[in-house]
């Protein structure tokens, strides 16, 4: 919560389109790799001023599932997450919580999350992500294309002699 | 009783060289590397974060590397590794339905909506070994592709179905605020209840879980199962951080899912259907999805008010020796030095022998001792 009070505009909860755009950057990001979000950050040239709220941190998230997919919740393993928040010299404070370790990967995340916030910056960083998005639904398509291959029908054989 | 002992440090600290050493093997032949592991060795890594209960595969891969393929020696890896890491809290529940499915059969309708796709498996091989690959011969051949039918309603799970005619039991809904147990917070105590249950089962050892499955088709407490369903593929984890106050999609993790359907006779409140065994793992593992959902089943006996006469049905006996690491610790322990120990135990046999001789025998709980 601390971290939430120093946001650039305090009091005023986002509306729901911010973070839904939020959430999809989160999204492609997690799914990223390392050298997308680089090639992303360095188009947007937003390195300078940034100050880490919270250095990145890898630590462990519970993963819940639900009993017969759809009952009452329960642990079924741990996940390793890292996070990181950053502050914008222009005062937007960027989150991420990410899969997996690299402490790189989830400071640039936060980089973005924070640009998306900025009136000024959100609409290029929005466009920024999109040839990223692209990639991952079109590599999505392959895998979908490639599992449809697989779909079988069983025929069932009529049993007993007549 | 193991008493601590002193010495030997440079005889340990050469054993571990020389482990190091035979790890490494012939240096002549190329080393292998973590992503060589996490990509070709992908079954082996699923299972150890299963068993090791944490999602990363370049962890289980390196813990493998280090273990030498000792699957048992990785989960301690793991396990031990987890321990220094701060806990962020618990996800959302993952949800199953809005898989990203790489594979999805049934046992029970030939023409489940959604279909069925076999993604790959291998059912249907030969079993056959294939000396091209030992070759390092020829690369693969592309996988077919085929166009995907356009979304039908999704791909519901096949317990759905039946639920709509009231022949299944429908899920346990969470009860608003009930806590959900975490035996990683709290040791298990019994009776456990289905989520604890589960959770244990999910890290609990492959071959146990298979073994116990087994035994109740070969008729220790028997359920009539039938596979409604087995599905492997992605599902997006989310997680909702305090400070954030929205879920965050954390990425996206494989996991396999099983729904086993049995007979119930019914009881006086309720007419005769079908219930369900749940199995939810990390990776590729429907073996161990499977197993898992018969032996959550066979647990479910005491809920569902049936006789508790077999191994798989008893939570103490099954939870308490599901998981490998703690199995392991005990069994390994013996090697460790009781020299104290068997003294006494020495003096003891001489004892009972000098007795034996004089005809008189000794209490038995003396020498159970």
């Amino acid at each position: 919560m601390a971290f939430a009070s120093q946001s650039a505009s305090p009091g005023a909860l986002p509306d729901d389109g911010t973070i839904a755009r939020r959430r999809r950057a989160m999204a492609l990001c997690a799914d990223a790799e390392r050298s997308d979000l680089e090639a992303i950050l360095a188009a947007l040239r937003c390195e300078d001023g940034v100050e880490d709220l919270r250095r990145p941190e890898t630590g462990l998230v519970m993963v819940r599932g639900r009993m017969g997919g759809d009952g009452a919740p329960f642990n079924f393993g741990e996940a390793t997450v890292t996070r990181a928040v950053v502050r914008l010299a222009s005062g937007e404070v960027g989150f991420a919580y990410q899969l997996g370790r690299d402490a790189p990967k989830a400071r640039m995340a936060a980089i973005i999350d924070a640009l998306l916030q900025n009136p000024l910056r959100s609409l290029e960083t929005d466009m920024a992500l999109s040839p990223l998005e692209q990639r991952l639904s079109a590599e999505r398509a392959l895998r979908e294309r490639r599992t449809a291959a697989t779909r079988v029908n069983f025929y069932t054989m009529v049993r007993g002699e007549d | 009783m193991y008493v601590a002992v002193k010495g030997g440090e440079a005889a340990i600290d050469n054993a571990h060289r020389l482990l190091a050493h035979a790890r490494r093997g012939d240096p002549s032949v190329p080393e292998l590397s973590i992503a060589q592991i996490a990509e070709q060795l992908a079954l082996l890594v699923d299972r150890v974060m299963t068993e090791g209960s944490l999602y990363d595969r370049q962890l289980a891969a390196l813990a493998l590397k280090q273990a030498r393929g000792d699957l048992i020696e990785a989960v301690f890896l793991v396990r031990a590794f987890r321990t220094t890491l701060p806990r962020f809290g618990y996800s959302e529940p993952v949800g199953t339905a809005r898989m990203e499915i790489r594979r999805r059969i049934s046992a029970t309708y030939k023409d489940l909506p959604g279909g069925q796709v076999l993604g790959p498996t291998f059912d249907y091989t030969h079993r056959l070994l294939d000396f091209v690959l030992a070759a390092n011969g020829e690369e693969p051949v592309p996988p077919a592709e085929a166009d995907v039918p356009q979304d039908e309603g999704g791909t519901p799970r096949v317990t759905d179905l039946l639920d709509a005619e009231g022949l299944i039991e429908a899920s346990s809904a969470a009860l608003d605020g009930s806590p959900v147990g975490d035996i990683t917070r709290e040791p298990l105590s019994f009776p456990a209840e289905r989520d604890l249950r589960l959770q244990a089962l999910a890290r609990g050892d492959e071959g146990f879980v298979l073994a116990l499955g087994y035994s109740t088709q070969r008729g220790y407490g028997r359920t009539h199962p039938f596979v409604g369903e087995v599905r492997v593929g992605e599902v997006e984890v989310e997680f909702t951080p305090e400070e954030l106050g929205f879920a965050v999609p954390l990425g996206r993790i494989t996991v396999t899912e099983c729904q086993m359907v049995s007979q119930f006779k019914g009881s006086a409140a309720v007419p005769p259907q079908f219930t369900r065994g749940y199995g939810l793992v990390f990776g590729q593992s429907e073996r161990k999805a499977m197993a898992m959902s018969l032996v959550d089943r066979s647990l479910r006996a005491r809920e569902l008010g049936e006789d508790v006469v077999a191994p798989a049905q008893d939570e103490e006996f099954v939870l308490s020796h599901a998981d490998n690491l703690q199995a392991t610790g005990f069994v390994e322990h013996l090697k460790l030095p009781h020299y104290v120990d068997f003294q006494a135990e020495l003096d003891l046999v001489r004892r009972m022998r000098a007795e034996h001789e004089r005809g008189q025998a000794i209490p038995l709980s003396e020498a159970a001792e």
